[in-house]
């Protein structure tokens, strides 16, 4: 088997071993990218979305061949702890995470959203947020965190422009 | 494991002929779950990524032709689909959540043949065909005739689906897509109902195709119900005759999820009220 090469959070990687292997295992043993979680293994919870060209994907339903030559982020490309971005912060203070299993996931999935100029209405956000599965914190405070990061993006675009 | 690469379908329907036992691999939504629990670990797998056109969806006047390889995200997105298919994109926006319809394909779906396909009973009502190709040749089988059972297809050994063909239907007066579950994503239903309706200058119904999901092995339209409300006027009557006629049609079971019993209540009270305008 060829090498691949993915873009993983702006950086050219390298893989070299059976093209079937996960995604996720890829990222977390490979790369010591550990932020991305893994919940069920199944594509049931969301705990382990990355985004696949921009896009929210389950990366333990992804072999590794699948991604070759496409661009992959994951919760190290949103911010550092010394440096939030934020949608982290929304989500600190909004109390959108408690054990944080869900949390990296519940982010990409809300980065996509925001990104593409998702609205702050709860009922769009609970549907783009659907293959998302959290067992700590009941969904208000992380709905109410995604639509406090979309105000805050609208805000900063507004002052921007004038 | 051997993983096949073809580039095109050509090299593609070869590989296949040459080795019939090989495992058909789209988005990898169903299959990657079998994958990781080490049900494919001897097989050969035949990916399909590589045939971007099999991912294309083309709209004439008359006819919209959607590649398997189209996911669920790429079709509730495409104009002419939006417009004439609207059922369809309803569906497709059901099955699973955000992540899955980004992967899963209309052709996995099909292929997957499970009872409780979400994007079938639409495909059913707008009068589907599905476009299969082996190196022998392609033929077109009607929606309803595709599946054989619980996770059976009539595809004969080196045949894939390349691609699903609905001709564009005449605006309806009206039109239906129910998925009953537990939560309206990521769940499988519990029934699932898709429903077209013409009336005539005069009010009486020209035309009813109502079909259900998960109440038998396979999706079913109900040609009983579609027969007798013909030329009638669809009052509570008619609604009662109709809800009545349902059982003929399908065969709902007991599971984990739901009772027959449950089932067939909840689709007789759907049609009805569909037929009474009362959704
Ligand atoms: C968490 C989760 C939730 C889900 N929710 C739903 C839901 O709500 N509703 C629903 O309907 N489905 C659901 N599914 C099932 C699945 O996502 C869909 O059936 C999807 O459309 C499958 O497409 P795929 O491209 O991922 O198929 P794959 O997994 O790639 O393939 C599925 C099967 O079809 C065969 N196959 C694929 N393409 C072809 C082809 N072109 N020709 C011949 N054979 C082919 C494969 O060999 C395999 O057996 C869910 C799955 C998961 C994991
Ligand atoms: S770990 Fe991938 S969806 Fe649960
Ligand atoms: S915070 Fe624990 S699963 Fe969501």
């Amino acid at each position: 088997m060829k090498r691949l090469s993915l873009r993983v959070n702006g950086t050219l990687q390298r893989y070299d071993g059976p093209p079937f292997t996960r995604l996720i295992d890829v990222l977390r043993e490979d790369w010591g990218l550990t932020g991305t979680k893994e919940g069920c293994g199944e594509g049931e919870c969301g705990a382990c979305t990355v985004l696949l060209d921009g896009k929210p994907v389950n990366s333990c339903l992804i072999p590794v061949c699948h991604a070759a030559g496409r661009k992959v982020q994951t919760v190290e490309a949103l911010g550092t702890p010394g440096k939030l971005a934020a949608l982290q912060e929304a989500f600190l203070t909004e109390g959108g995470a408690q054990c944080g299993i869900c949390t990296p996931g519940m982010l990409m999935t809300a980065w996509a959203y925001v990104k593409k100029g998702g609205s702050d209405d709860p009922g769009a956000i609970r549907r783009e947020l659907a293959g998302n599965l959290c067992r700590c914190t009941g969904y208000q405070h992380i709905v109410n965190s995604v639509a406090s990061a979309v105000r805050k993006q609208r805000r900063s675009r507004a002052a921007k422009r004038r | 494991m051997t993983l096949l690469r073809p580039r095109s379908a050509a090299e593609a329907l070869k590989l296949y002929a040459q080795s019939p036992g090989a495992l058909p691999l789209a988005g990898g939504t169903d299959f990657m779950v079998a994958w990781n629990a080490g049900l494919a670990n001897d097989r050969v797998v035949l990916d399909l990524a590589g045939l971007e056109a099999w991912r294309r969806i083309a709209a004439t006047k008359t006819t919209i032709t959607i590649g398997a390889l189209a996911t669920h995200a790429d079709i509730q997105r495409h104009t002419a689909v939006r417009r004439h298919l609207p059922l369809l994109v309803e569906a497709c926006a059901m099955v699973g959540g955000l992540q899955i319809q980004n992967r899963g394909t209309l052709g996995g779906n099909i292929a997957n043949a499970s009872p409780a396909g979400d994007t079938f009973p639409p495909l059913a009502v707008y009068d589907a065909e599905v476009e299969l190709a082996s190196a022998r040749g392609r033929r077109r089988v009607p929606f309803g005739s595709v599946f054989a059972g619980v996770k059976k297809t009539v595809l004969e050994p080196g045949e894939l689906i390349a691609a699903i063909h609905v001709p564009v239907p005449r605006r309806p007066t009206r039109a239906l897509w129910r998925k009953v579950g537990t939560r309206a994503a990521q769940a499988i239903s519990k029934t699932m109902a898709a429903g077209l309706l013409w009336l005539a200058r005069d009010g009486t119904i020209a035309e009813l195709r109502f079909a259900l999901g998960s109440m038998a092995p396979t999706v079913r339209r109900l040609a009983s119900v579609e027969a007798h409300v013909k030329g009638r006027r669809p009052d509570r009557e008619l609604a009662r005759e109709a809800a009545a006629l349902v059982a003929r049609d399908v065969a709902p079971i007991d599971d984990i999820r739901s009772t027959a019993e449950y089932r067939l209540a909840v689709s007789q009270n759907l049609l009805a009220s569909f037929l009474t305008r009362e959704t």
